[in-house]
């Protein structure tokens, strides 16, 4: 049980910095000033909330671990997180369509975790609240921006659906510490989140003009260490410092 | 009545009363200060590149947060300048033209690498502690709109600017490796933070002018000094020898005497010769030619909601 309550938090944690740091590759080069700061500022909340996540997990592995230990000294094999996450930030559209793929899903899971019994992980969901729903609002509208803006924006976006389509699945096949957590109530009603989601997805599509590709093959195996070429490379680059200059203080 | 009006605009800055963008100012202040505030704003918008450079491969969670933030920080200062110009009757899109045509200059300390993590915290110390010496007088600019946008720069900056020293007073007392990687950030870093004042006061012609406007308050060489002085005293807490053997304090100035800069360096970077000149121009070419797409969709998206809008009306 602690072990599957272990992986969901690290699971959570993933996802949240993966993305925070693929995000933070973009600072400084945004299509304009406003959304530069906007994808640094999404990217400075994703990441402060796998810092209390970690927080979290470390506290409960005890042996030293800290936020750094869990996010600098795990290989790739050990982090959790979707495969849609750590997909390349491509052009502004895809980065677009990741996110909003992204914050539709988180949205409905925090606010199920707002609900969760344990209080550490109701009171976290609580205080990221605010962020996530600005994130979600702010990738929908961009959506439909690119979707209703001129022909090569939306070429561009239905580019990015074709590719980010087959990595939204994983989202919904849950992983054992998923489903333990569902039945202790940590992460109450996980089954409803699906459909929360398409639904979201559906709304947000018509508004963009956008068409809702079939149901295809699903990319899967993040939730459990086999990940993409794509995030041995992040974790290199990540990590390089805590690599090169093991136990120091920074 | 042009001498008259003149005579008033200079009356009212020898009095300490702010310039507002519909009061009437002689065109060579407004070029000046197009010039200057623009200046600026780029400044803050290269900047961007060399600190961002270590967003990903900050050492730890707490830094990559205090790094974005500070980044995050640069644009928002490239924000209220370009904004502050824009009272004088420019546009931001004309000026991101001049940039990256590399017609309008920016400061030239951008163009040097940041090639360790300690660089990160030598920017800061030393980049931001210069741009900080420059940028407090301005709070005192005669033209308001630049005045007050400096109000809250220098806010920050003065911010990022402990952030930075934190940094390199950390690796001063970690290993070995970590004060080899101080020392050798801060000699790379010294030189050009000196340089960031800009030329001698007897080869700086339009500061006397500036001086009498207001929009200027100590000359370079004043500024510089102050620099010197206090950054001396810092490094000694860091530990660290700044690379230049002249210097040593002087009873008489009650200042710091301080060595040659090597002014030949100094005009190949400003003519593009630094070692990242070519790539940090590039990179804002390339954001803003990618994002050319972004920005006609978001225009051509908000005038169909308005037509459609408009139609619901009718
Ligand atoms: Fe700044
Ligand atoms: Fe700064």
């Amino acid at each position: 049980m602690q072990d599957h309550l272990y992986n969901f938090l690290l699971y959570l944690g993933d996802n949240a910095l993966i993305l925070g740091h693929r995000l933070s590759e973009w600072c400084g080069h945004g299509p304009v000033l406003e959304q530069d700061m906007a994808l640094t500022n999404i990217a400075l909340d994703l990441v402060g909330q796998s810092r209390n996540i970690f927080q979290l997990a470390a506290k409960m592995q005890g042996e030293g671990a800290t936020e750094d230990t869990l996010a600098y000294l795990r290989d790739a094999t050990a982090y959790k997180n979707i495969l849609l996450v750590e997909q390349k930030n491509g052009d502004f559209a895809k980065t677009i369509l990741r996110q909003f793929f992204y914050d539709a899903f988180n949205y409905p899971c925090y606010q199920r975790l707002m609900q969760s019994s344990n209080k550490d992980i109701a009171a976290f969901a609580e205080k990221s609240m605010k962020e996530i729903t600005y994130h979600l609002k702010w990738s929908s509208e961009w959506v439909i921006r690119l979707g209703d803006g001129t022909e090569e924006s939306l070429r561009r976006i239905n580019e990015a659906l074709e590719d980010l389509w087959p990595y939204t699945g994983e989202m919904f096949k849950y992983a054992d510490f998923e489903i333990a957590m569902t039945e202790s109530g940590v992460f109450p009603d996980a089954a409803g989140i699906e459909a929360e989601w398409e639904q979201e997805v559906k709304n947000i599509f018509a508004q963009a003009g956008l068409e809702l590709p079939e149901k295809a093959w699903m990319h899967d195996g993040g939730k459990h260490g086999r990940h993409s070429e794509h995030l041995g490379y992040i974790l290199a680059e990540m990590q390089f410092l805590q690599r090169a200059y093991p136990g120091q203080k920074w | 009545m042009e001498k008259n009006l003149e005579e008033i605009f200079q009356a009212k800055i020898d009095r300490e009363e702010k310039i507002e963008p519909k009061d009437w100012m002689p065109d060579a202040y407004r070029k000046t200060l197009v010039r200057q505030i623009s200046q600026h704003a780029h400044s803050e918008i290269i900047g961007m590149l060399p600190e961002g450079n270590w967003i990903t491969r900050a050492p730890t969670l707490r830094r990559k947060v205090a790094l974005m933030a500070k980044v995050q920080d640069e644009a928002g200062h490239g924000l209220y300048l370009y904004s502050a110009a824009e009272t004088l009757g420019v546009d931001r899109v004309e000026l991101f033209e001049q940039l990256n045509s590399g017609k309008a200059k920016y400061s030239s300390i951008f163009n040097y690498p940041t090639l360790s993590w300690a660089d990160i915290g030598s920017v800061g110390w030393l980049v931001d502690g210069a741009a900080i010496m420059n940028q407090v007088p301005l709070c005192r600019c005669s033209y308001g709109p630049y005045a007050r946008a400096m109000v809250r720069v220098c806010k920050e900056e003065s911010f990022h600017q402990r952030q930075g020293f934190e940094i390199l007073l950390n690796l001063s007392k970690g290993s070995q490796a970590q004060k080899d990687m101080l020392q050798e950030s801060v000699n790379r870093w010294w030189w050009p933070a000196m340089m960031m004042f800009g030329p001698a006061d007897g080869d700086s012609p339009n500061t006397q002018q500036s001086m009498k406007w207001k929009i200027k308050r100590f000359t370079n060489d004043d500024l510089r000094q102050k620099f010197v002085d206090v950054a001396y005293e810092q490094a000694k807490v860091l530990n660290v020898t700044l690379p230049d053997p002249d210097i040593k304090w002087n009873e008489e100035r009650g200042h710091y005497d301080y060595g040659v800069i090597n002014w030949d360096e100094f005009w190949n970077v400003v003519k593009g010769n630094g070692p990242c000149n070519k790539e940090r121009l590039a990179a804002r070419n390339k954001a803003w030619d990618e994002g050319q797409w972004v920005r006609e969709a978001a225009l051509a998206h908000a005038e169909k909601r308005a037509n459609r809008k408009s139609k619901k009306v009718a």
